[in-house]
């Protein structure tokens, strides 16, 4: 089937090579994958900081770029859980009907990448191989937004070499939260050290999620450390193949 | 009219306050401790429930439903109440409940008034009107009592001394009443307290509760407590008087069974309270001979008035939210500037005043959402800090350096050739920071981030270049 991508800003600007991961899987499982590059912000940091204003010209552009699309995929649940959470109200404020009704019909087929792979397209097993020891960081937005439920771990269980291991405390949030970050860094950086522990504890050397946002913050914290660790997303390790 | 929660409006910022308390390792220590007991046997005790969910809905309804009416349950409340012998006042700021408490106990002759679970008393600031009067307010809950001997502020609405060890309660008992030995167990700390506390109860004339509930049908009040400390509180005086909000109010005794299911095992984890005490204006020979109710606005029908965020007065004040927030078992309750800690002090403070203070409490929220999927009555903390979080802009109150980058950031995510443009100066932006694919050190907005970890650097190729790339090379 044909697929839009929908990258996300800040995947497109900070890390593209989560974007070809995407891609490539979907290449590989013998989709087609579109870009319309009139893409641009879901609106969901402006929104959840207090500037609704500037987040409803991005809503509606959302909706237009992808208004024809069969299906979405978002390699990010927490820009998912603004257009699925905030979205049919926000079009109701305007009082658009026509937008209303495009926004309502175009909810259901978008998606989050390891909800498009497991549940549209019916796949655990995308063919990759990872010989690592890997673990899975459960963001809010997939958690209690989007009730990913054990989606991401299912598609790890099935790369081959991939060990996986169990992360303390998985549910608790690592301290990102978008711009809470900066505004209250002083508890963010202790939330992040509390996650830090946690990972720390697994000996893995690598942490996913399927959320850069989230690994984009772990991440910071690992480098500032020189942990050791790195932060890979889960479509990148789902792309690695076995060299010829 | 004032409204006023208690030193809420001179309090320091969110961030300013949090900057020392995540500082304080015995203070990180016990909120780390404390409320990771609780949670676990909150999730036990709510676990065993097959109809949990279901019991959530019914906390919900009826109290939407109670708001919704709130003025006539309030005035059946009163009927009922005075009916049974109880004496209803209404005070519309704090000014006026203090003046009207301190009236009561003066007519009474007495110096002195015991008080027990009464945080709305807190949020007045009682206590100090009380001293003004020359009254001397003896707080008894033991965990209020902690709290008072070690002039200190509550750090939790459920368990207000979370914040204190063992070894720190010893310390202030020896200390403020002057004993001369004390162990450390458990037991001898509630002994201590016990001969403190019983001699109190037994001379003091006026006692001040505070209420769970107020049963509008048969003008009762509810109060569920663990010590019995609570019981005596409201048996032993002459005179009594309960201080409560107004949205305390349920329409029947009948919806007792939901809330009395709910708030024991959200709070304590406990499947029922050890002591659920209610008490039905005056009785003959039994209890006190005279019984006051002060029914408490202070700004709640500021807050009913937004439909958006009224659901913030259906909290039965359980304390689920505090615990499994991960901003709170960072620094604890005294960052918030106010008795109401957490996630649900974020949003009802800043309501209470009308916007007009404590705004950066919206903000004290990295919005991950286990508030809301552990509150008992569904209150939906983090659409209602959205929704504050977007008066405060509304009014102008936003930094201005945020204001402006997200104003210009707004015109450069709504189209795709804009996105592309900004990323190109990012890059240029970022060459005197980045050290191997990694910023350090930033500054501006981005300078908090930087003090406590790195930030990836924007790489040579966007993910949209990448792709008109590939395009162009098929083509």
């Amino acid at each position: 089937m044909k697929i839009s991508l929908f990258i996300t800003c800040y995947n497109d600007t900070l890390f593209p090579e989560t974007g070809k991961a995407v891609v490539e899987v979907l290449e590989r499982l013998g989709h087609r994958v579109d870009f319309p590059a009139a893409q641009a912000c879901c609106g969901q940091m402006h929104y959840n900081t207090g500037y609704q204003k500037e987040a409803f010209p991005m809503m509606k552009h959302f909706v237009d770029v992808f208004a024809g699309a069969d299906a979405v995929c978002v390699p990010s649940s927490s820009c998912v859980a603004m257009v699925r959470d905030h979205y049919p109200k926000m079009a109701d404020r305007t009082g658009d009907a026509k937008l209303i009704e495009r926004t309502a019909a175009l909810l259901p087929r978008v998606y989050e990448f390891s909800e498009l792979l497991v549940d549209k397209l019916g796949v655990v097993d995308v063919g990759a191989f990872y010989p690592h020891t890997v673990t899975l960081h459960s963001s809010c937005h997939s958690l209690r937004s989007l009730h990913v439920g054990d989606k991401p771990t299912r598609l790890l269980q099935n790369v081959r070499g991939l060990q996986l291991t169990e992360l303390a405390e998985s549910e608790q949030c690592c301290g990102f939260g978008g711009t809470f970050a900066i505004k209250n860094a002083d508890v963010s950086a202790a939330m992040l050290s509390d996650k830090l522990r946690c990972v720390l504890d697994t000996e893995s050397e690598v942490c996913t999620a399927i959320d850069n946002s989230c690994l984009m913050h772990i991440g910071g914290g690992l480098s500032r450390q020189r942990a050791g660790v790195k932060c890979v997303h889960i479509a990148e390790i789902l792309a690695s193949k076995e060299r010829p | 009219m004032s409204v006023r929660v208690g030193g809420a409006a001179d309090a320091p910022s969110f961030p300013d306050a949090a900057k020392a308390l995540v500082r304080n390792t015995q203070l990180r220590h016990n909120v780390r401790h404390a409320t990771r007991v609780i949670r676990r046997k909150r999730d036990q005790a709510v676990g065993e429930l097959p109809d949990w969910q279901q019991l959530r809905d019914a906390g919900h309804t009826i109290k939407q439903h109670t708001l919704r009416y709130l003025d006539s349950y309030l005035q059946q409340f009163e009927q009922a109440c005075t009916r049974a012998g109880g004496k209803v006042h209404w005070a519309r700021d704090a000014d006026e409940a203090n003046s009207i408490v301190t009236g009561i106990i003066r007519g009474c002759q007495s110096t002195e008034v015991i008080k027990v679970k009464t945080m709305t008393s807190d949020e007045t600031g009682l206590n100090a009107a009380l001293e003004a009067a020359g009254i001397t307010p003896i707080e008894t809950d033991l965990a209020d009592l902690i709290i008072q001997l070690g002039e200190d502020q509550p750090s939790h609405i459920v368990v207000p001394a979370l914040h204190r060890n063992r070894m720190e309660v010893r310390q202030i008992f020896l200390e403020k009443m002057k004993l001369v030995e004390l162990g450390d167990r458990p037991d001898d700390l509630a002994q201590a307290a016990r001969l403190y506390l019983r001699e109190k109860f037994l001379r003091v004339k006026v006692g001040i509760s505070g209420a769970n509930f107020l049963v509008a049908e048969t003008g009762s009040v509810c109060m569920v407590e663990s010590e019995g400390n609570g019981r005596m509180c409201v048996t032993l005086p002459q005179v009594l008087v309960t201080l409560a909000g107004i949205e305390k109010i349920i329409p029947t005794f009948r919806d007792l069974e939901v809330f009395l299911q709910i708030l024991p095992r959200s709070a304590t984890g406990e499947r029922m309270n050890p002591y659920n005490s209610l008490w039905t204006g005056v009785a003959p020979e039994d209890g006190p001979e005279e019984f006051h109710v002060v029914l408490l606005d202070n700004g709640r029908t500021n807050v009913l008035s937004d439909p958006e965020t009224s659901e913030t007065l259906d909290c039965i004040r359980c304390g689920a939210c505090l615990n499994a927030c991960p901003v709170y078992q960072q620094t604890g309750g005294h960052a918030y500037g106010s008795i109401y800690a957490g996630p649900i002090g974020a949003i009802l403070t800043p309501q209470l005043q009308a916007m007009e203070h404590s705004q950066s409490l919206p903000y004290a929220s990295s919005l991950c959402g286990a508030c809301y999927e552990v509150c008992p009555v569904k209150i939906n903390i983090p659409e209602i800090l959205i929704h504050l979080r977007a008066k405060v802009v509304e009014r102008g109150h936003g930094p201005l350096m945020e204001k402006v980058t997200m104003r210009t950031a707004g015109f450069m995510l709504t189209d795709g050739a804009r996105l592309g443009a900004a990323q190109k100066l990012g890059r240029l932006g970022q060459i005197p920071f980045e050290r191997g694919g990694q910023l350090h050190h930033l500054p501006g907005l981005l300078a908090g981030w930087t003090a406590g970890r790195d930030l990836d650097a924007i790489p040579e190729q966007s993910f949209r270049d990448w792709w008109a790339e590939r395009e162009e090379a098929r083509a």
